[in-house]
């Protein structure tokens, strides 16, 4: 999986190659590198620990949208055990860029909503870039009203460009269907956590995103309009991406600045795709902290705290 | 020889009387490009005579249109936009703020309040296009959800003209999260049982659609307006195609089940009253 990078990673790269080719010459030829392999691993680790604590936010974007980083199937796979996918709005069809079950995660039954990009170009073409139809937002929605019915616990992963901007997602409403999730979701009456794994964009992402908890792994963005989008409109220059990510203030850091997120959630060192099976302890143990926090309030009280933290959000001034 | 020239400059200069023609006295109307005479223009609802093309209207004309004779009282006009995250693209966010406050008059994109309809005690909001295109940030946010959470307490019905481009990109994330924020108040006037009459004017899309604007118990659009989420450029774009005609306009979309009905402004305040005198009916 880590077999694609970016330029800024270039100068890891080149070091883990060395590292590994000291390693494989010490094994063939029997002289001891040892010291010389521990100095490069530290200065590795130095180099990642550098690198990533001064992206830029557009590079941080790239980050998030890395082709090898872990997509919601990844965490699914790894976290929890016995997942059973649902398929279907019941309305119309099934989307393939919001996927949904139900699943064991430590001792919980939970249900899982994920929106899912391909990684390969047939399966990007049907997960539609991750891009949802309306249907995927009226599947969430179906199952997360399964999910309050048994009083199971709901987490949703967000990983979307945003909404499709197609004919046939107009024809059957998408802005009605964010708008009802926006507006069930305030009524859901078991626990709802929402995770933002890569790509926060827009309506497509906060249509499964009105949580108890919003949290964002360290290398996720969010974002009203992708850079691309925003430079193309407030520049008129689809060029401008980077001064567009800088303005938008999308990074992690950003979002629970303005008290749109509970938490931040660490990624190993060098990113989520470096290390997915580390990524998806730690977010396993985030979960389990949360879930055992919100298991204890009453459902009145899920939906009650749900509404005040999103009518907190927002900044003005009031003469 | 130029004989053609003038050898001699008069001793005095030509004095031209200058007319004063006040300018925008006539206007061509955006769809039929007929020339309307602007009075008559603004006496029929700015709906054009010729072609019935509905043209812009700013937000209090519009309360004007819908609320009785004086009864209307304006409120939370107080909340004024911060800059919460210093936004700068070709111009500063805080520039763009006080260019569009002194064009139109009002510190955001919405001017809401409470008056009567028809007799009917409502809370109305009419969202102003011509501030920053009728975008959503924290301020038009804040100010429809306390009209919300007005309508819910005093149990008085809502209307929301909508006519926006959207969540507004200067105030980032935040102008996202008033999607949520308003739409999560609605869930508490529907508990309230209050009535929530949504009107959508040209062009409502974007982030207002994909909230409050389709939340509607109804859903009532101006003839021919635009309404979407995705843009039709951004979809040209995307599909690499051209649109069909008619594609995302009021009656497209009652075509396609989205919305109640699609009215004429002239008969829009009566069919709210009509609405509203229903609704409230109890049985005697």
């Amino acid at each position: 999986m880590a077999g694609q990078y970016l330029d800024f990673e270039e100068p890891i790269i080149e070091l883990e190659k060395k590292i590994a080719e000291l390693k494989a010459v010490s094994k063939n030829n029997g002289v001891d590198f040892s010291g010389e392999i521990r100095r490069l691993h530290k200065k590795a680790n130095r180099l990642r620990h550098s690198l990533l604590s001064r992206l830029t936010r557009w590079q941080r974007t790239q980050l998030a949208r890395h082709p090898s980083r872990p997509f919601a199937f990844d965490y699914i796979n790894m976290m929890t055990k016995d997942f059973i996918e649902l398929h279907g709005d019941r309305h119309f069809g099934d989307c393939h860029s919001i996927i949904g079950g139900v699943a064991r995660l430590e001792d919980w039954s939970v249900f899982i909503i994920g929106q899912q990009k391909g990684r390969d170009i047939k399966e990007k073409m049907f997960r539609n870039f991750g891009m949802p139809q309306p249907e995927g937002y009226r599947k969430a929605l179906r199952l997360m009203k399964f999910a309050e019915k048994f009083g199971k616990p709901i987490i949703t992963l967000i990983d979307t460009p945003g909404a499709y901007p197609g004919i046939d997602a107009e024809e059957r409403g998408q802005a009605e269907a964010i708008a009802r999730n926006l507006y069930e979701m305030a009524n859901i009456s078991v626990p709802i956590i929402v995770v933002v794994i890569g790509e926060g964009g827009s309506g497509g992402a906060l249509a499964v995103g009105v949580g108890n908890r919003v949290l964002m792994l360290e290398n996720s963005v969010y974002s009203v309009i992708s850079p691309e989008g925003c430079a193309t409109i407030l520049w008129e220059d689809c060029k401008k991406v980077e001064e567009a990510a800088e303005a938008l203030c999308l990074a992690a850091d950003d979002l629970l600045k303005l008290g749109v997120i509970d938490e931040i959630i660490k990624e190993p060192l060098g990113g989520a795709h470096r290390n997915p099976e580390a990524t998806a302890g730690i977010l396993r143990r985030v979960l389990r902290r949360h879930l055992q926090e919100l298991t204890l309030l009453s459902p009145d009280d899920l939906i009650q705290q749900r509404r005040e933290k999103f009518r907190e959000m927002g900044t003005f001034t009031e003469r | 020889m130029a004989w053609f020239l003038r050898s001699k400059t008069p001793k005095e200069k030509l004095k031209v009387k200058k007319l004063n023609i006040p300018e925008g006295l006539w206007l061509k109307c955006d769809s039929c490009k007929e020339i309307i005479y602007k009075t008559e223009l603004d006496k029929n609802y700015r709906v054009c005579p010729k072609c019935n093309h509905h043209h812009r209207m700013n937000a209090s004309h519009r309360i004007s249109l819908l609320i009785d004779n004086g009864s209307f009282v304006g409120m939370d006009s107080r909340i004024t936009p911060q800059d919460p995250l210093r936004f700068r693209d070709t111009k500063r966010y805080k520039d763009r703020l006080r260019t569009y406050t002194k064009k139109t008059g009002i510190s955001d994109a919405v001017i809401c309040g409470e008056g009567m309809l028809n007799g009917h005690k409502v809370q109305i909001c009419a969202m102003e296009f011509g501030f920053m295109g009728g975008s959503m940030g924290s301020v038009v946010g804040e100010k429809i959800t306390r009209a919300i959470e007005r309508a819910a307490s005093e149990k008085t019905p809502l209307i929301v003209i909508s006519c926006s481009g959207g969540a507004r990109m200067q105030e980032g994330i935040l102008s996202l999260m008033q999607m949520a924020k308003t739409s999560v108040a609605l869930a508490q006037l529907s508990e309230a049982k209050v009535p929530y009459i949504s009107v959508l004017a040209d062009p409502a899309t974007g982030g207002v659609t994909a909230s409050f604007a389709m939340l509607g118990d109804v859903i009532i659009a101006e003839p021919n307006a635009l309404v979407g989420f995705a843009g039709p450029r951004v979809i040209e774009q995307t599909i690499k195609q051209k649109l069909p005609d008619g594609f995302q306009r009021a009656e497209f979309l009652l075509e396609h089940g989205m919305i109640d009905m699609v009215v004429h402004r002239k008969e829009l305040k009566n069919t709210i009253g009509k609405l509203l005198d229903l609704l409230e009916r109890t049985k005697t």
